[in-house]
């Protein structure tokens, strides 16, 4: 490929981030698609790739004694430091790298080359999984106040919405085509969920284009069709995601919130979540706070506290619950909007949705959401996760603080979800990726032109066929977590957000609980099963034999024992656990005198000191490490890596561990 | 003193009692010697039990002729009552009041209380230090148990046994006693048989400004170190502190006096500091105003976790040099009897896989904490609610349960014992009405004659029924060594300690039960199978018997 300078770096070092005095000696490799790092050390040649399309930034230091470091910053929080021999080789994989993380076309993105060696029939199949219209007649829909409208057949109305949308039967044609116009975007009202059970609905769009006194007839009448398709309620709430300050700022460029007074029997609420640059810059400063070296405890509650963003986290959430009330107790309408009805509307509609549907917390129904209130309704996926070069303050983390929200959720009702911890990290990890067709472009009518579902694979297929690594063992459909509405305690409990350790810090598995309890479970409910169907063929040869020494007939069943159940003790070596470095207070050893010498400084804790005094550290099964029993008893392996190089992501994951 | 010159009103009816997450109830109020009674009168299910020495502080206010008495309980709970009547309210609060600062220990519960279980085992006999020395003997063939303490005369803090090498006699032990602070000359505390190593703890050295030595002291500590081999000083305190205890008296071993010693100077906090550090801590918890941003800071500010960080990172350091650089240990901070047995006892949860079992567990109490003479009675006085402020109170077993949790959440199939097991010591630690916990150590206890006046806590908690509540379901033996990590990501507010009153933990109990249910289910299937396995086996056995002929 024509961007890859030079394809191959040898001895080239890797740097432990925890403990940087630890480094592999290794091989990197640049591919079309991969960076590669291949460790020399003859027993281990562990691999650690990395996709062009997750890297996030790439930094040259300045050059050292050793040589010169790189370090690249991952989308899905990988941290990778390289140090490279030659200054003028690093600069070579520098200028690479910098033009492969930015490809400028989609058909540079790894999913136009990606073959998980499927058939076109399987491909085809795999886009089927998950159908929109399947989703709106799971609501109940069309029904005597929705009907599906074709208003925006080949993308007419509003380029950024899909062509399959619910509207109130009541708005007209003239009625829908009059209030795109007074909308942003032209992102006119439409419906985002619908509540069965008393018929109040979510509905989305984008901001109106009242300025300072502009107000619309067909506007007005759209909401008041929204209204009137929910005869429950008198009203609706119009909530305006953005923080008022934001929204009036916006009434100067002729945009701006929906005025009560126009509008009859509206009540209008603005919930403050802040808009993608603040959250960007949030995000940038937690992880720096997950950058520090050794951090104390106070750098760590600080750092966190003051990247604010659990605060937004709660902020969404909070929005959500306000949404999910309104539905449920009020029995009364929302539409929901911000500026452009695409980020914060995206991430308030679909946490009210999954508070509300107990499908949505399945494992199909997450996707189903996803599909529906992210990619159907134009969320720009391109522009906020960087996929192609562009614009930088296009990116931010809207979806990722969406899949934090649920995370956050799961910790509060560990038995309401069907699907676990690692879905969540690796639909983050794909939506980055690139890897599938899924996240691509920044709307349905993009995806169609590039056509994308004849081209790539889906996520949701491959995440399917896998779904056993997904599930939540604590999950029980006739569990009463599973039903109904989750009521979030109303008091304010800030102490409900927690920072979420196994994705910020997902590839630092040193700082990870040494054992999964969720892998355990599953280990169990898989030998459960097993048990089962044992069971249940023990009783049926008891039964035969049974009958035969009753008939006196003398034939004896040959039949072989059934196969013994594996057990549980699987020797993963991911678990492995090693010592870290606990001595970081080396400063306050006392001075030696002088009657210690060489021999003492053998003896000083070091990191260092401690591997090389202890060769077998990294070894496969240490006796002392807490490798061998060490849980995970998953047959699954609680292999943590997405995509379908795993086995080698595994092995990154270990190298970083292992040197924890 | 009779109880009942205390109680000046015994009974008040239709009181109210309000708890967070549970609905009003009201009832009648009834205060006996030891307890705080409320029951409904509608149905007698809605009780309220609460030992008066559980109660922290209280607060009382008036609005009207309605009295209002807030109880704050020594494990954070807080709860109301409103008390119609003034004159009946003011009774009912200086009772409690007098009821739960008893000074004298005879008067506590324990002494009163009739066990309504049988006792299977009596817990005074179930961890003596002739049976855990047995333990060892097999393997050690350079300790030996010393009686030196038998009167308490050579240590008051120390119990009549302790392990000592095997090359020092009781004379020598006398000496070093006088050169250790409160007479707490180095002892075994933790042998590790992987190597033979081990980890011993004492009092400071008593070396003052002029560098006093003591070459008994030298000789018995050298006498845990194979030959060419150093052992390492663990001092729980800094180098700035150790040197100014000298003088006060105190101080810490010289290199030149002991060559083969490599000292380390860590920062375990005591006292003052750490209950200050709690009542702030549990103060943020209850605060339910605040935004988020100020409970981070809160959190932060209280510096709990920042206690709880450095005192495990000393606990693996100690473990790291006895495991992996094979060296001994000895471990002291000024008494040695606080920071130094947090971080003994850690230790041994990371290294001994029988310390992480139940009644491994609860040997490691008896041992590094009850006879190593950590003083509960002046420690547990208080919690957090107190306004007393004594200097020897301190929340340093807490901060130890809290360690403990943090590696369990770390290694949650590692430990035989569940989160409530440790929930259960703390509270016990606090109130209780078991002996086990009353006293500073052993000998007072046995001038309280506690093993024939109170039950032990053991005694109670050793039973079938009581052990099934507190037994990790996950539990799977590992005999490995387990490296926690201490990094602040890590680590994590003890949510079940801490908001244990102020969330509804509905949800993660149910999913707690729903875990017992998926385990129980299985164990079930197996035992079902493995019958089923072996009846067929018989059976066709009996057929191939029958078919031979």
């Amino acid at each position: 490929m024509e961007h890859i300078r030079t394809p191959k770096v040898e001895n080239v070092r890797l740097v432990d981030r925890i403990s940087s005095k630890k480094a592999a000696l290794g091989t990197l490799y640049l591919t079309a698609t991969h960076v590669i790092f291949v460790e020399t050390a003859p027993d281990a040649r562990k691999e650690t790739w990395i996709l062009h399309s997750q890297i996030a930034t790439i930094e040259k230091q300045a050059t050292t004694a050793t040589g010169c470091p790189l370090l690249i910053r991952c989308k899905n929080f990988q941290l990778l430091q390289l140090v490279i021999p030659q200054e003028r080789d690093c600069h070579d994989v520098y200028i690479s790298l910098i033009r492969l993380a930015r490809p400028v076309k989609y058909e540079e993105l790894y999913c136009f080359s990606f073959n998980p060696k499927l058939d076109r029939e399987e491909r085809e199949q795999g886009w089927m999984l998950i159908d929109l219209s399947e989703e709106y007649k799971r609501m109940g829909l069309p029904n005597n106040y929705w009907q599906l409208s074709d208003m925006n057949r080949e993308y007419r109305v509003c380029d950024s919405y899909p062509t399959e949308l619910y509207v109130p039967k009541s708005a007209t044609a003239h009625i829908i085509v009059g209030s795109s116009k007074f909308r942003s975007r032209r992102r006119f009202p439409a419906l985002s969920y619908y509540y069965k059970d008393n018929h109040a609905s979510i509905c989305r769009s984008s901001q109106p284009l009242s300025g300072f006194s502009a107000r619309c007839l067909e506007d007005e009448q759209m909401l008041q069709a929204i209204r009137k398709a929910n005869p429950g309620s008198d009203f609706i709430y119009v909530v305006d995601t953005r923080p008022k300050l934001n929204a009036m700022a916006n009434r100067a460029a002729g945009k701006g919130y929906e005025n009560e007074d126009n509008y009859s029997n509206i009540k209008f609420q603005f919930i403050g979540i802040e808009n993608i640059h603040v959250m960007r810059s949030s995000l940038q400063k937690m992880l720096e706070v997950c950058e520090l070296k050794s951090p104390s405890m106070s750098d760590f509650l600080w750092g966190l506290e003051n990247s604010g963003w659990l605060r937004h986290i709660k902020a969404i959430m909070d929005a959500g619950v306000f949404i999910a009330k309104a539905v449920s107790e009020e029995g009364a309408s929302v539409l929901v909007h911000c500026s452009d009805g695409w980020d914060r509307t995206a991430q308030v509609c679909s946490v009210a949705s999954l508070l509300l549907d107990p499908h949505y917390r399945t494992l199909k129904g997450f996707m189903v959401l996803i599909e529906k209130d992210w990619i159907s309704f134009g969320h720009k996926f391109t522009h906020r996760y960087g996929n192609l070069d562009g614009d930088p303050r296009e990116i931010s983390p809207v979806i990722d603080q969406f899949l934090e929200c649920v995370w956050q959720l799961m910790e509060q009702f560990p038995c309401a979800f069907e699907f676990n911890e690692r879905f969540l990290i690796h639909i983050q990890h794909h939506i980055y990726s690139c890897q599938f067709g899924n996240f691509l472009c920044n709307s349905q009518k993009e995806r169609q032109e590039l056509k994308i579902q004849e081209r790539t694979y889906s996520l949701w297929a491959y995440l399917w066929k896998n779904r056993a690594d997904y599930l939540n063992p604590l999950f029980r459909a006739d569990h009463s977590q599973t039903w109904g509405i989750l009521h979030l305690p109303t008091a304010p409990c800030n102490f409900m957000y927690k920072f979420w350790n196994g994705m910020y810090n997902r590839f630092e598995k040193g700082l990870q609980p040494r054992q999964s309890v969720t892998d355990y479970l599953m280990a169990v409910k898989e030998e459960t099963q097993q048990l089962e169907e044992e069971l249940e063929a023990l009783e049926e040869r008891l039964e035969k034999i049974q009958k035969v020494q009753l008939d006196r007939t003398e034939l004896r069943s040959k039949q072989s024992e059934p196969s013994k159940h594996s057990g549980f003790s699987t020797a993963d070596g991911s678990t492995a656990n090693t010592p870290q470095d606990y001595s970081g207070n080396v400063k306050s050893f006392p001075s030696r005198s002088p009657s210690q010498g060489d021999e003492d400084s053998a003896l000083i804790l070091t990191q260092d000191n401690l591997k090389s005094s202890d060769p077998d550290l990294s070894a496969n099964s240490d006796q002392e490490s807490g490798v061998e029993d060490l849980s995970c008893r998953s047959p699954s392996g609680g292999e943590c890596a997405p995509s379908e190089d795993s086995g080698k992501d595994r092995d990154s994951d270990e190298a970083v561990f292992l040197t924890a | 003193m009779e109880f009942a010159e205390l109680i000046k009103t015994p009974r008040v009816d239709n009181v109210v009692l309000h708890r967070p997450f549970y609905p009003a109830v009201e009832g009648t109020l009834c205060l006996t010697g030891h307890h705080l009674i409320l029951s409904s009168r509608q149905d007698s299910t809605e009780e309220l039990w609460l030992l008066h020495s559980n109660i922290d502080a209280i607060d009382k206010r008036f609005v009207g002729p309605l009295g209002t008495i807030i109880i704050k309980c020594k494990d954070f709970r807080i709860i109301q009552l409103d008390i119609p009547g003034m004159e009946e309210c003011l009774n009912i609060a200086s009772s409690i009041e007098a009821l739960s600062t008893l000074d004298s220990i005879t008067l506590m519960y324990p002494f009163f209380y009739r066990p309504m279980f049988e006792v299977v085992e009596d817990g005074w006999h179930s961890f003596l230090p002739e049976q855990e020395f047995e333990l060892y003997s097999s393997a050690i063939s350079e300790w030996r148990l010393s009686y030196v303490n038998q009167e308490f005369a050579v240590c008051p803090s120390y119990p009549p046994a302790v392990t000592v090498p095997k090359a020092i006699d009781d004379d020598a032990l006398r000496k070093v006693a006088a050169f250790r602070h409160g007479g707490r000359f180095p002892v075994l505390s933790y042998y590790h048989k992987k190597n033979g190593m081990v980890i011993m703890r004492s009092g400071q050295p008593l070396t003052g400004t002029n560098g006093r030595r003591c070459k008994e002291d030298e000789k018995l500590i050298n006498a845990t170190l194979r030959a060419g081999k150093r052992g390492y000083i663990i001092d729980t305190r800094p180098l700035n502190v150790a040197q100014q205890a000298r003088a006060k008296g105190g101080g810490f071993e010289q290199e030149a006096h002991y060559p083969q010693w490599r000292r380390i100077h860590k920062s375990i906090e005591r006292y003052h500091i750490l209950q200050e550090s709690l009542i702030k801590l549990v103060e943020s918890c209850n605060d339910q105003t605040q935004n988020m941003d100020r409970w981070l800071s809160k959190l932060e500010a209280s510096n709990w976790l920042t206690h709880i960080k450095e005192i495990l990172t000393t606990a693996c350091l100690a473990a790291q040099c006895l495991d992996r650089e094979g060296a001994s240990i000895l471990i002291h901070g000024t008494e040695g009897t606080d920071s130094t047995l947090q971080v003994t006892s850690l230790a041994q949860i990371i290294l001994e896989p029988r310390s992480r079992t139940i009644r491994g567990f609860e040997a490691l109490i008896e041992r590094e904490w009850l006879q190593a003479g950590h003083p509960f009675q002046q420690r547990c006085a208080q919690s957090a609610y107190c306004n007393s402020k004594q200097k020897w109170e301190s929340p340093v077993f807490l901060l130890f349960l809290d360690c403990v949790w943090q590696i369990l959440r770390q290694f949650p199939c590692s430990f035989e014992f569940n989160e409530n097991f440790l929930i259960m010591l703390f509270e016990h630690a606090y109130a209780s009405q078991f002996g086990t916990f009353l006293g500073n150590n052993e000998s007072e206890r046995c001038k309280l004659k506690l093993q024939q006046k109170t039950m032990s806590l053991w005694s109670w908690v050793n039973r079938p029924s009581e052990l099934s509540k507190l037994t990790n379901p996950l539990f799977e033996a590992n005999n490995l060594v387990i490296w926690p990590s201490v990094a602040p990501q890590s680590l994590q507010l003890w949510e079940g300690i801490f908001l244990r009153w102020n969330r509804s933990s509905k949800y993660l109990d149910e999913a707690y039960e729903e875990m017992v249910n998926i385990i129980e289910y299985n164990k079930q299937l197996q035992a079902k199978v493995n019958l089923l396995r072996r009846q067929l086996a018989e059976l066709e056995t009996e057929d191939g018997v029958q078919e031979s002929p």
